[in-house]
């Protein structure tokens, strides 16, 4: 990558310092292969004390994305790639707040529900 | 990228405010990273479906009783180890190695329809259990969420076979190498989402809490 072209921002997915090289993907695919077995063996294990199991899955999964980023989509906090980084803040930003916030309207929803029997006495 | 089109002569020194655009494919990278992003939101909201109605089997199958872990264990498999196939075709696709490029994008073409044929014929063998979509909330959710993903690696592997073609025929033209360039970043976005699918649906099912 020639040092011109990376002060003009920098595209996601190319390497600006390793380019032409394997070993990156290497690295990323043994840190995800073991992130991935790690995933599979705390859902099947009774090691793992059960109700902290969704926990450590969820971290589990969340490394993993995060390993699938640096390593594969080349994404990094570097000053030539401040847009990169933003959007995928933003995106992340809306993510979380479609998946939590729907989550948590409806199980305040179902929460508040009357008791279906209840609810056909009143009817009555 | 020090390639023809990528180079801007005399930048050096030039402070940044009063330098031209950048080069078109940091841009068209910029903007499939846009749209990558927009597509995951479009699968954040049926992550957020399926975790409301995981559990509104109406009576019907649950999750523990329909998946089997050891085939989304080789699903993933498959799914990760094109995703570096991947990445090495990108790489032979930067150094206009044609055939380097033939041999990774074939082998991660031939992952890919592994999970494909894979997936199908666990959706098959759900439907003729009588678990299909129309069962209940649940499984609703289920075949939009995992079968949105699939139509996504299909598309993905039709894109590939069109890109082979076009180097076949075009050469590693700019705009050929810029396009496989945004392929690769495609395929990657996939595998991340793929992440969340078995993380959630099919090992979260397991210790009775999705989502």
């Amino acid at each position: 990558m020639d040092m011109q072209v990376e002060a003009q921002g920098h595209a996601p997915g190319v390497d600006p310092h390793e380019q032409h090289n394997e070993r990156g993907y290497l690295i990323g695919l043994g840190y995800a292969l073991a992130l991935t077995i790690a995933s599979f063996w705390a859902a099947t294990t009774s090691f793992v004390y059960a109700p902290a199991v969704p926990v450590l899955l969820a971290a589990l999964a969340i490394a993993q994305m995060g390993v699938h980023l640096a390593f594969f989509f080349h994404i990094s906090t570097a000053p030539d790639q401040t847009n990169n980084f933003l959007a995928l803040a933003f995106g992340l930003f809306v993510s979380g707040l479609i998946i939590f916030g729907s989550i948590l309207i409806m199980a305040h929803l179902n929460h508040h529900m009357m008791p279906p029997d209840q609810l056909m006495q009143m009817q009555r | 990228m020090s390639a023809g089109e990528d180079t801007l002569p005399n930048s050096a020194g030039v402070p940044l405010s009063l330098r031209g655009p950048a080069p078109t494919r940091v841009i068209a990278g910029f903007g499939f990273w846009l749209f990558l992003l927009s597509d995951i939101i479009v699968f954040a909201a049926f992550f957020a479906t399926y975790a409301v109605l995981s559990n509104s089997t109406a009576g019907g199958p649950t999750g523990v009783e329909l998946f089997d872990k050891p085939r989304v264990f080789l699903e993933t498999m498959c799914l990760l180890a094109s995703s570096v196939t991947c990445g090495f075709g990108t790489i032979a696709n930067f150094r206009k190695d044609a055939r380097a490029l033939y041999f990774w994008m074939g082998i991660t073409f031939l992952l890919g329809l592994c999970f494909l044929s894979i997936e199908g014929r666990e959706f098959a063998s759900m439907v003729a259990l009588g678990a299909g979509p129309s069962h209940s909330a649940f499984l609703s959710a289920f075949f939009t969420l995992v079968g949105t993903h699939g139509l996504h690696v299909s598309l993905g592997l039709i894109w590939l076979i069109v890109m082979l073609l076009q180097v076949k025929t075009l050469g590693f033209e700019p705009m050929v190498t810029r396009r496989i360039y945004c392929f690769g970043l495609f395929w990657h976005a996939l595998d991340i989402v793929w992440i969340g699918v078995f993380t959630i649906v099919y090992l979260g099912a397991n210790s009775g809490h999705a989502g």
